[in-house]
């Protein structure tokens, strides 16, 4: 992938830490020496909506913001959000998702639905596909709460033309030190994937 | 030393660095992390107000008194901080003065997507607007300067893009500054009419001197271009992206707005725009300047925030193709199911809403998470304003109620047509979350008391202030900085302003809460119910294992569904729990008849 032009969407759930994700990413960027722009979401949408982060990277980023056909990286930590977000990725770009169900409440209620087999029926588009389950992967490694950071793995995997060390110097600025252990053991698993 | 800081973390950096004093505002989002992170540095007194008017009336007393001073909040707020913001503007500083104010366009987490450019026109107050975290920083910085230099208070405009990316920042030291002197000066600072009078003539003059100074807070780029655009703050940015050939000409003071370097620059270019977010501010003072052909909300819509995409198919009518799904999946981005935000699971506002839900209760709201009760499946809200609304427009609809009854009696000749200590109407109830009844819901109640009501109010007490990512508050017994203080009793405070019916009941307590809403909406006196149970998402809560569904046991009636949790969910082979997301706090068990809802072992 192009390191001076790198759009990223994380997308996910309130609640499901894709700020760390993208906090992690920016960090990655400035290590790198690239101009880098982060857009978070705060507030109403962290209580269960969809929450949406947009990472830029490259030589001089004006916007904070990706457009639609934009992003090169859609990294959904929910199995439904990767499909929401799709219209923000590039033709040929790279979907990494986790499988993982969480139901919304209109579908909870009953007033909606949750389409079947996401990941399976998003492999037939134009772009590539690399869907785990990430919750598993992470209650294996130790905690939950590691599902943005076995993704992370996973992209880490993606973007070879960023070294190794990068990852882990990045990953030690930004997890606490009483959890670095978990994470990056959770960071390996998704790097290996 | 290069950091990755959000536009609210540069703010806070700046403020820092220009010496800043004393730091008092209110959380609201997108504003809430310039004072958290101010409270995370030394050297300065920070602390969160009731709301955000005292915050303002702190900060400018501070200022007068000779230190620097900043308060900080959502464009609503500044609604609330309006009264002393514009005398304020009369008075002046002596110590520099900051209103750091950020605007929601969008809607993100707001109840309106009010233009905060119009209080610094209406209030005659120099307003600075940073595209960046850099600038963030650098516009915190010399806004101190800018006050003091022409004895003014100045807003800093932030919007929820700005406040809320994140991008390189060169972070600096604190330089100390003393505080100013201070000397008596009642024809500056005591603000009767005959002094105001002459102030008012001073605000005219700097006005005047500043309309010049904003000249030098422009910039202008690419000169010499066929296509001009004039624009400031996040769109900046857009326009970078959109128009890379265009002349730019960006402004860093949006009031005053610079007359000379708009004039130059509209001389200088063939067609000529401006691109802004919500009303055309920049443009009517373009057109008033007797400058023709320029275009701004010919194309960028005026509603919510824009974007280089809404930009770009604006004005340039292109589209970005966007990758696609196979034709066989039968799948497309609509299929993806709405997901708004819910109350978290183990949220303690679920048994109060489901609660007036049940009742089939008229609830007027207010502004915290619980507004999220007006949804699905409780939709137990029927009118929310701002913040501290809902007690005064519930003491209204019940006293329009009264009125319409008393004048129906009368005018059947049943008796005297007054409503004294009458017009108890069942029915309606007040939702208020702890830190909003203290920012502006007290005053309220006081009304209802005062003028005979009989409302009853519910004060959602879950310890912290949830929405805004838990910040302390007057009711919790902990300041900014997690120092011990003492905590408001809302029992004894409600009791003291003349409410005899207060009672403290706990909100996962069903059958007993239930009990307590009917009680007190059948009382004709004001009565508050405060519901009790902190945050879910509290540190210090632990309900220990989730809860599972015993399939043996349940009966797949659905009554757990009404609670409207997250975790609990319906599949083909009945319902289950989500462990992923169950709080364990067994508020759904008292749903179930059959005992099917249990806790794990621990």
């Amino acid at each position: 992938m192009n390191i001076d032009d790198l759009n990223i969407l994380i997308i996910g759930v309130g609640g499901q830490g894709t700020l760390l994700a993208s906090r992690f990413l920016g960090d990655v960027a400035l290590r790198l020496g690239k101009d880098v722009k982060v857009s978070e979401v705060h507030g109403m949408s962290q209580r269960g909506g969809s929450v949406e982060t947009c990472v830029r990277i490259g030589k001089n980023i004006a916007s904070p913001i990706i457009d639609r056909g934009m992003a090169d990286v859609i990294l959904s930590f929910e199995s439904v959000e990767a499909l929401r977000a799709l219209d923000y990725l590039k033709p040929g770009g790279l979907v990494i998702m986790n499988t993982q169900e969480i139901l919304p409440m209109p579908v909870v209620s009953g007033t909606a639905t949750y389409p079947e087999n996401v990941p399976e029926r998003l492999k037939g588009g134009n772009f590539r596909v690399t869907a785990l389950d990430a919750l598993s992967a992470a209650e294996k490694c130790g905690s939950v709460k590691c599902v943005n950071v076995v993704l992370l793995g996973v992209l880490s995997a993606a973007i070879p033309e960023i070294p190794a060390e990068v990852w882990n110097e990045a990953l030690l600025s930004v997890v606490p030190p009483k959890l670095l252990d978990v994470n990056k053991k959770a960071f390996e698993l998704g790097r290996g994937i | 030393m290069l950091k990755l800081l959000l536009g609210n973390e540069a703010v806070a950096q700046g403020a820092w660095e220009a010496g800043v004093h004393v730091v008092s505002s209110y959380p609201g989002t997108p504003s809430t992390e310039i004072t958290e992170t101010l409270a995370k540095m030394s050297g300065v007194y920070c602390e969160w107000s009731p709301n955000e008017k005292v915050s303002a009336e702190v900060a400018i007393g501070a200022a007068i008194g000779g230190g620097r001073a900043m308060c900080c909040m959502k464009h609503v707020g500044l609604n609330v901080a309006a009264d002393p913001l514009f005398t304020s503007s009369y008075a002046g500083v002596n110590g520099g003065l900051v209103f750091a104010v950020a605007d929601d366009p969008g809607l993100f987490s707001s109840q309106n997507d009010q233009d905060s450019r119009f209080y610094a026109l209406s209030a005659h107050v120099p307003m600075l607007e940073p595209s960046d975290s850099a600038e963030c920083l650098e516009y915190a910085k010399k806004a101190f300067e800018l006050s003091e230099k022409y004895d003014t208070p100045v807003i800093l405009r932030l919007t929820t893009r700005v406040s809320h990316s994140r991008s390189p920042v060169e972070a600096g030291e604190r330089t100390p500054v003393p505080k100013k002197p201070y000397k008596k000066d009642i024809q500056k600072y005591v603000m009767m009419p005959g002094m105001a009078k002459k102030r008012q003539a001073v605000v005219k003059e700097r006005d005047r001197i500043l309309t010049e100074t904003a000249n030098e807070w422009t910039r202008l780029e690419n000169p010499g271009r066929k296509l001009g655009i004039i624009t400031s703050g996040i769109c900046y940015q857009y326009v970078k992206e959109v128009f890379p050939e265009a002349s730019v000409l960006k402004l860093g003071m949006i009031y005053p707005l610079p007359e000379k370097a708009i004039r130059d620059f509209a001389a200088t270019v063939e067609e000529l725009l401006v691109v802004e977010e919500l009303e055309p501010y920049i443009e009517n003072f373009v057109r008033q300047l007797g400058i023709t052909g320029v275009e701004g909300k010919k194309y960028f819509t005026p509603l919510g925030e824009l974007g280089t995409e809404k930009i770009r198919q604006a004005y340039y009518g292109t589209v970005t193709p966007a990758a696609k799904t196979g034709e066989e999946s039968g799948l497309s981005p609509d299929d993806a199911p709405m997901r708004p935000p819910t109350l978290c699971p183990g949220c303690p506002h679920r048994g109060v809403f489901y609660t007036l839900s049940q009742l089939k209760l008229r609830v007027t709201g207010d502004i915290g998470c619980y507004t999220l009760g007006a949804a699905a499946p409780y939709k137990a809200m029927d009118a929310c304003i701002c913040m501290g609304a809902s007690i005064g427009m519930s003491h209204g609809m019940e006293k329009a109620e009264a009125a319409a009854r008393a004048e129906a009696a009368a005018a059947e000749g049943a008796g005297a047509g007054t409503s004294d200590g009458e017009d108890n109407v069942p029915g309606t109830v007040a939702v208020i979350g702890d830190s909003t009844f203290m920012h502006s819901g007290i005053t309220g109640l006081v009304n209802i008391v005062y003028n005979k009501g009989a409302s009853t109010v519910i004060i959602l007490d879950n310890s912290i202030t949830g929405m805004t990512g838990h910040q302390q508050n007057p009711t919790t017994g902990k300041t900014i900085r997690m120092e011990d203080t003492y905590p408001v009793d809302l029992t004894l405070l409600c009791k003291s302003v003349g409410v005899n019916r207060v009672r403290v009941e706990d909100p996962f307590d069903l059958k007993k809460f239930r009990k307590a809403v009917q009680e007190e909406i059948a009382a004709p006196e004001p009565s508050v119910i405060i519901a009790q149970r902190p945050c879910a998402l509290l540190k210090g809560v632990k309900y220990g294992a989730p809860v599972f569904i015993d399939t043996e046991k349940c009966r797949k009636c659905g009554a757990c569904m009404r609670v409207g949790c997250p975790a609990i969910i319906k599949g083909e082979s009945g319902m289950r729990i989500d462990r992923s997301l169950c709080a364990g706090c067994e508020f759904c068990s008292q749903m179930c008849a059959f005992g099917a809802i249990r806790k794990e072992a621990e």
